[in-house]
């Protein structure tokens, strides 16, 4: 593999820990990876995955306990106002400036940084323009929904020029527009080439923007690849739906056949079929009786289909639904942790 | 080669290094509260100037006319009542922003990601709300004169200890807020500001002079440990005129200067110290 020039990398981590004061463990736990230039690369897990303070420390609001990250080249400890000078952040919770009227959140962000006045201006009314606020530039932010402070953030970061972008939880508590602009406008960034770190727990997010995505639990990377990438971890890269309402006369029979299968005999008799090779509860609905299995099996599509509505006929179940499912990336995630992304 | 990495060249030629960086946030930011303060202006006055203006009114305007004090004590109250006004404007102007800002609106983020050290970003906190303590303490001088009238009596000899004197308070009290809007939890701070604000006021030697507390002698001893009481007493050295030809007793102005420094530099080291921990994880 040749060997990377300094510049083509944006971002750079090794051997990241974080451990916070009386913290049981830690926070981040051994984090290495590297983001490329021009980049979409998205960190996906869990609440207290680790994702925030890991942007925290790229961001220089976080103190490394160990390790080093570095943004463009220069170590974030080291040259906080170099890497300050670099990135731009859009955090989870919205901290614009509520003294300032609009257009001057934009131009005072873009002074501290050095941009000239003249520059500024046009900058400023050039992004309102494009952001669909180009007559509220005067206005004070009191008036504003979350959806329009939230191209505000956005219109902020830029107005710098960053190298390098955070979105923490960009599109949370976002309604279905807004959120679909925001996603037009990474997009669009992503384009220009600016590199864009993105921290969500929303699959969909992740799979739509990201080139690659690093999927963290408990401070470290369980799988960093491309989504396709990562759906080719789940076995045999089948997963097959099956809905079934148990009749209470087969509860009540497997209950007597013994321990042996947990009272669970449907999941035991799918897990048996050629080729399964994981099977998996995946929701219960107490009120019709019906159980959701998610049974992850090796590619042979149609013999699966056909076995698995044998087998659930067999043992007298209802088939109430049978549908092949490509993986999703929480398939993904369920597979690496064996558990829920919302649990 | 192509568009984008001519895009990156330029955006590195427009960086500057990190102390020209720093120098320019700086600036910049002080522009930014520059604006607010004089988009506040009209609550700005109204919430410094209101209490000045009853004090002097009733303590030296009716007390004196209904004959509970004598005539020569509104020169002895009005060093007190620039004092106060000059320190809480900006130990106020300090703590409630801080205390909102880091627990509310988080709205300092955007400076605090600016290419500045933070440690600057709270130097300016206090600088500007320094400058705001000594525009309210200003402003008294007017209105003492309109309140007052005849009993406005202040020595313009030692102006140049005024001054300096009355900027060190400032600097005095927008220090000691930070300490207060870095400690104070955001929901309390109501509470801890009549915690501190209250005792602060009226053991500060703010409304009598200290020689004066002579004959309680341990009353005497707790003002000592209130940084306002050395405020006070500097402004009366700095203000008030010889009266009957006898030069008012107050606290060496020596001592005054030392106190007060050192209230300042430990106050500003420990309110920065805990700013930067408070920020930064």
């Amino acid at each position: 593999m040749p060997e990377r020039r300094e510049d083509d990398v944006a971002i750079e981590v090794e051997h990241l820990i974080k451990r916070f004061p009386r913290a049981q463990s830690n926070a981040v736990d051994d984090l290495s990876f590297s983001v490329p230039r021009g980049e979409t690369f998205g960190l996906l897990g869990p609440n207290g995955a680790g994702k925030t303070t890991t942007i925290g420390i790229l961001t220089t609001r976080v103190r490394p306990s160990g390790g080093r990250a570095a943004i463009g080249g220069l170590d974030v400890v080291r040259s906080p106002i170099g890497a300050k000078q670099r990135i731009a952040v859009v955090p989870q919770r919205s901290n614009l400036d509520r003294s300032l009227r609009v257009g001057e959140i934009l131009t005072y962000h873009a002074a501290y940084h050095g941009v000239g006045r003249q520059e500024r201006e046009a900058h400023a009314s050039e992004l309102l323009e494009e952001f669909g606020l180009g007559a509220r530039a005067k206005q004070q932010l009191s008036i504003f929904s979350g959806g329009m402070e939230q191209r505000v953030l956005l219109a902020r970061a830029l107005m710098h020029d960053p190298d390098v972008l955070f979105l923490d939880e960009p599109t949370n508590n976002l309604d279905p527009q807004a959120r679909l602009f925001l996603w037009g406008r990474i997009r669009a960034l992503h384009e220009q080439g600016v590199s864009i770190v993105l921290t969500t727990h929303d699959m969909e997010e992740a799979d739509r923007l990201c080139d690659r995505i690093a999927i963290m639990d408990h401070g470290r990377i369980l799988a960093l690849d491309t989504p396709e990438g990562l759906r080719r971890l789940i076995p045999g890269g089948a997963v097959l739906e099956v809905g079934v309402r148990v009749p209470q006369a087969a509860l009540v029979g497997s209950a007597s056949d013994g321990g042996s299968d947990d009272g669970d005999h449907f999941r035991t008799t799918l897990e048996r079929l050629p080729g399964v090779t994981t099977v998996e509860r995946a929701r219960e609905d107490g009120a019709t009786g019906s159980v959701l299995y998610r049974v992850y099996a090796t590619d042979d599509t149609g013999a699966l289909l056909a076995n698995a509505a044998q087998a659930v006929i067999q043992e007298q179940g209802e088939l109430r639904d049978l549908r092949m499912a490509r993986p999703t990336l929480e398939d993904v995630f369920i597979h690496l942790t064996g558990r829920d992304l919302r649990s | 080669m192509s568009a984008l990495s001519q895009s990156i060249e330029q955006r590195e030629v427009r960086r500057q290094g990190a102390v020209r960086a720093s120098w320019t946030a700086f600036l910049a930011i002080i522009s930014r509260d520059l604006l607010v303060t004089r988009r506040q202006a009209i609550t700005f006055l109204l919430q410094t100037l209101v209490q000045p203006l009853f004090f002097l009114f009733v303590f030296g305007k009716v007390f004196t006319n209904i004959g509970v004090a004598n005539g020569a004590f509104p020169a002895l109250l009005l060093p007190g009542i620039v004092a106060l006004t000059t320190f809480l404007t900006a130990m106020q102007s300090t703590s409630i922003d801080l205390a909102r800002d880091l627990g509310f609106t988080l709205e300092i983020e955007d400076r605090l990601l600016a290419p500045i050290p933070i440690t600057l970003v709270a130097i300016e906190k206090i600088l500007l709300a320094a400058l705001r303590g000594l525009i309210a303490g200003a402003l008294v001088f007017p209105l003492a004169y309109l309140i007052l009238g005849d009993a406005y009596h202040v020595r313009t000899d030692h102006l140049a200890v005024l001054i300096g004197l009355l900027i060190l308070i400032a600097f005095v009290g927008a220090s000691l807020g930070v300490l207060l809007g870095v400690l104070a939890p955001v929901q309390q701070l109501a509470l801890v500001f009549a915690l501190v604000l209250t005792p602060l006021i009226f053991t500060g030697c703010t409304y009598y002079p200290w020689a004066a507390l002579g004959s309680i002698k341990w009353f005497q001893i707790v003002t000592l440990f209130n940084p306002l009481t050395y405020a006070a007493e500097g402004m009366r050295y700095a203000m008030v005129p010889p009266i009957q030809g006898f030069e008012l007793q107050t606290l060496d102005i020596g001592w005054v200067l030392l106190a007060l420094g050192t209230v300042l530099v430990a106050c500003l080291i420990g309110g920065v110290l805990l700013f930067r921990r408070r920020v930064v994880n």
